[in-house]
């Protein structure tokens, strides 16, 4: 039973279907158990979330991957089996916590003070959720005072700055120096983002990392994961 | 089924209800003042069989002027049918084409003497070694029958190409006037089942190229039925001329019954005035002279409007295909087309440029967007033609078959009704509600539909401009797919019954 229910998710992680309204990429899946549905019966059975994560999410989520580099699947599959797994990851979550399971890191991210664009951040968001990282969207033109504050209070592992214009990338650097000063720099590894951007710039502004976009970030993310 | 081609819901036209009337008329006034010079006298007897004024002229070679009164026209308009089918081996390639409805087939050719071989060469960076790039490199040489064969393979298999017109001439040492027609359609008949459409070098073998097509069709009722050949003629040499030996070949197809594209191709500066109005009246006039006489051999013929006006280069005084003005001409001549409800066969895509790159994409991209526009029924559109008709590559068909299929999608009909409406202002609704307000999962029902149009098929990866290389995998890949050869015994038929086909071109032969 165990086993057929997450090869089940498995199966609708690849399809990206989060909820039994979702089509998938095959037909005649509408009106079948998405992940979410899925996700819970398993709960409900007493199958751990170990398995549920390993057989199901992340098995599931490396088939996409592997589909998506041989240009089988394009970024919205991908997106909407992260949505899934991110959806699967908010019923798990509380289970994992509850019985100290060692879960992903805390990543706050916000598209700097002046620009308003966030294709790109949402993207992160979305994709961080589902590769298992407790993601924390603090929206766009966000204050530097107001990023400080999070990073204060809640101590994120990481914390994403984006910007689309050239006009408002200097923000990161505001933003890394207001850190500093508030001497809580060194607990939150920085991750900048953004067309007007570049690693050059990161270097300059004291950032820990550029990424080209959402899959670096995912992978940057994990790389920092295993050194830890 | 017949093939869709391009359904054009709106053609893009230049000239004004006025103007097409005005060039009507001026049409009128050319044929009978100064009328046709005819050196055909069996055009001339026709002509004059049906009140045509005829006049002798002397000279080197015997001619007479022919004086066309409109009403003759007004008839011959009259029996042309508007509708004209061109058949195909495979039934599901049959075209259908309808003087009043802007369905655009895609087809190819025309004749080229020079087949552009690729060959990719790599170099190497002298200042690093380890940076190294492929260039494509392309030898001319003369055209065989072995390379008209690949043709009509590759075309098979290209989506967008609807029919067949050759590409290249074969030029074998094996090959003389006297069987150069039968094996060149034998070989593009047996390696593509599409319409395929030719001229004759000879007259003496139309004969044998009919009787070719309805063993392969099925009889002569079956050919009838299912024309799987049709021919083109250019009977008229610019300015006003009808030319001896292809008005002979237009007079025997026309009383064979089969479709015919009556072919017309002056130059603007040269062969007609270099102004736009005078093109006009003249070629039309010139076409109309010819869709007359098919319909006074036999009427009823189905025949093609077929224009392939050209602006005169101003360095040479060669055709310009690639000028701006030539598409203008075009795209008139399928307005003047559909004034007369007849099918119109057009062209788009000749190039001035020599070998395939910016300059031969540009000037062919650009007539093959606006002249599909404009809604001929019958596209010659030059797959694979380089430097004006002269050169014929397999790469640059690959490349252009692409280049159709974006404008396939660029004139595909806009989805927008109540019900489409309804459902986008749900969405609407709904996804602004959501905090990260994207769209994105909306995608993909319509991901995989057709409804998205999908990435340029040959862009590289990174920067790296790999079209070439890319174009050439394809180019492989479908000369290495099969193609469905006219059978064992049709072929034992055709080979026992047609004189002077290449005992290497029987398949079955050559391979038992």
């Amino acid at each position: 039973m165990s086993k057929d229910i997450v090869a089940i998710i498995k199966e609708n992680v690849i399809q990206g279907r989060k909820t039994k309204d979702d089509v998938g990429v095959d037909d005649g899946l509408a009106g079948t158990p998405g992940v979410v549905e899925l996700v819970q019966q398993a709960v409900d059975s007493s199958i751990s979330p170990q398995v549920i994560i390993t057989g199901g999410l992340t098995a599931g989520m490396q088939v996409v991957g592997e589909k998506f580099s041989t240009k089988e699947y394009f970024i919205p599959d991908m997106l909407a089996s992260a949505e899934a797994v991110g959806a699967a990851m908010d019923i798990l979550k509380p289970i994992m916590e509850s019985s100290n399971v060692e879960v992903k890191g805390k990543f706050a991210i916000a598209t700097v003070k002046g620009d308003i664009h966030d294709i790109g951040k949402n993207i992160v968001v979305i994709l961080l959720k589902g590769a298992g990282y407790e993601v924390h969207d603090l929206g766009i033109d966000v204050p530097t005072e107001k990023v400080i504050e999070f990073v204060k209070a809640e101590k994120p592992g990481y914390l994403g700055l984006s910007a689309l214009l050239t006009t408002t990338m200097t923000e990161m650097g505001v933003v890394i120096k207001a850190l500093e000063e508030n001497k809580v720099r060194s607990s939150v590894k920085v991750l900048i983002g953004g067309a007007a951007v570049s690693d050059e710039f990161a270097q300059e502004i004291g950032a820990d990392a550029y990424c080209i976009d959402a899959f670096a970030a995912v992978k940057v993310l994990d790389s920092y994961e295993q050194t830890n | 089924m017949p093939r869709k081609g391009i359904l054009v819901n709106k053609p893009y036209e230049r000239l004004t209800k006025e103007q097409v009337e005005l060039i009507h008329q001026a049409s009128m006034q050319i044929l009978t003042d100064p009328g046709l010079i005819s050196f055909n006298r069996g055009a001339v007897d026709i002509f004059h069989g049906h009140g045509a004024a005829v006049k002798s002229i002397t000279g080197d070679h015997q001619s007479w002027q022919v004086k066309i009164p409109e009403q003759l026209v007004v008839t011959a308009l009259d029996t042309a049918p508007e509708t004209v089918k061109l058949g195909a081996r495979n039934p599901d390639n049959t075209l259908i084409m309808h003087g009043d409805e802007s369905r655009v087939y895609l087809i190819t050719g025309s004749e080229t003497n020079i087949w552009l071989d690729v060959n990719f060469l790599t170099y190497v960076n002298k200042a690093d070694s380890t940076k190294e790039i492929k260039v494509p490199e392309f030898k001319p040489r003369r055209g065989t029958v072995d390379d008209l064969c690949q043709s009509a393979h590759v075309c098979e298999h290209l989506e967008m190409v609807d029919g067949y017109i050759r590409t290249v001439n074969i030029q074998d040492r094996d090959i003389t006037e006297g069987n150069k027609d039968v094996n060149k359609f034998f070989a593009s008949l047996n390696n593509n089942t599409k319409h395929f459409m030719s001229g004759l070098t000879s007259l003496k073998q139309l004969d044998n190229v009919v009787r070719m097509a309805e063993l392969i069709a099925g009889g002569k009722k079956a050919l009838e039925d299912n024309p799987i050949i049709s021919f083109i003629t250019c009977l008229v040499k610019s300015p006003l001329q009808f030319v001896e030996d292809t008005t002979d070949t237009f007079i025997e197809v026309c009383r064979r019954g089969l479709p015919i594209v009556v072919s017309s191709s002056p130059q603007a500066g040269t062969t007609a005035p270099i102004k736009e109005a005078g093109i006009m009246a003249q070629i039309n006039a010139e076409v109309l002279a010819g869709i007359t006489l098919g319909q006074l051999v036999k009427p009823g013929t189905p025949v093609l409007y077929g224009t392939v006006p050209v602006r005169a280069r101003m360095d040479t005084l060669g055709d310009s295909y690639g000028s701006v003005e030539t598409s203008q001409y075009n795209i008139d001549c399928v307005q003047m087309a559909r004034f007369y409800r007849i099918p119109n066969y057009s062209t788009s895509g000749v190039c001035d440029s020599k070998i395939p790159g910016q300059q031969s994409s540009i000037e062919r991209l650009f007539s093959d967007i606006v002249v599909t526009m404009s809604g001929p029924q019958f596209l010659h559109c030059a797959f694979g033609l380089l430097d004006c008709n002269s050169i014929f590559c397999l790469l640059q068909a690959v490349l252009d078959d692409a280049h159709f299929k974006m404008i396939e999608f660029f004139l595909g009909q806009p989805k927008i009704d109540q019900q489409e409406l309804g459902a986008m202002l749900k969405q609407i609704q709904e996804v602004v509600a959501t905090p990260q307000k994207l769209y994105i999962s909306h995608i993909r029902p319509v991901l995989r539909s057709g409804e998205i149009s999908g990435v340029y098929p040959f862009e590289g990866s990174g920067e790296a401009d790999d079209v070439f290389e890319l174009s050439y995998e394809r180019m492989k890949e479908l000369l290495a797919r099969p193609v469905e050869h006219i059978d064992r015994e049709t072929t034992t038929r055709i080979f026992e019954e047609i004189p002077g086909l290449l005992p290497r071109l029987n398949i079955y032969e050559s391979r038992s």
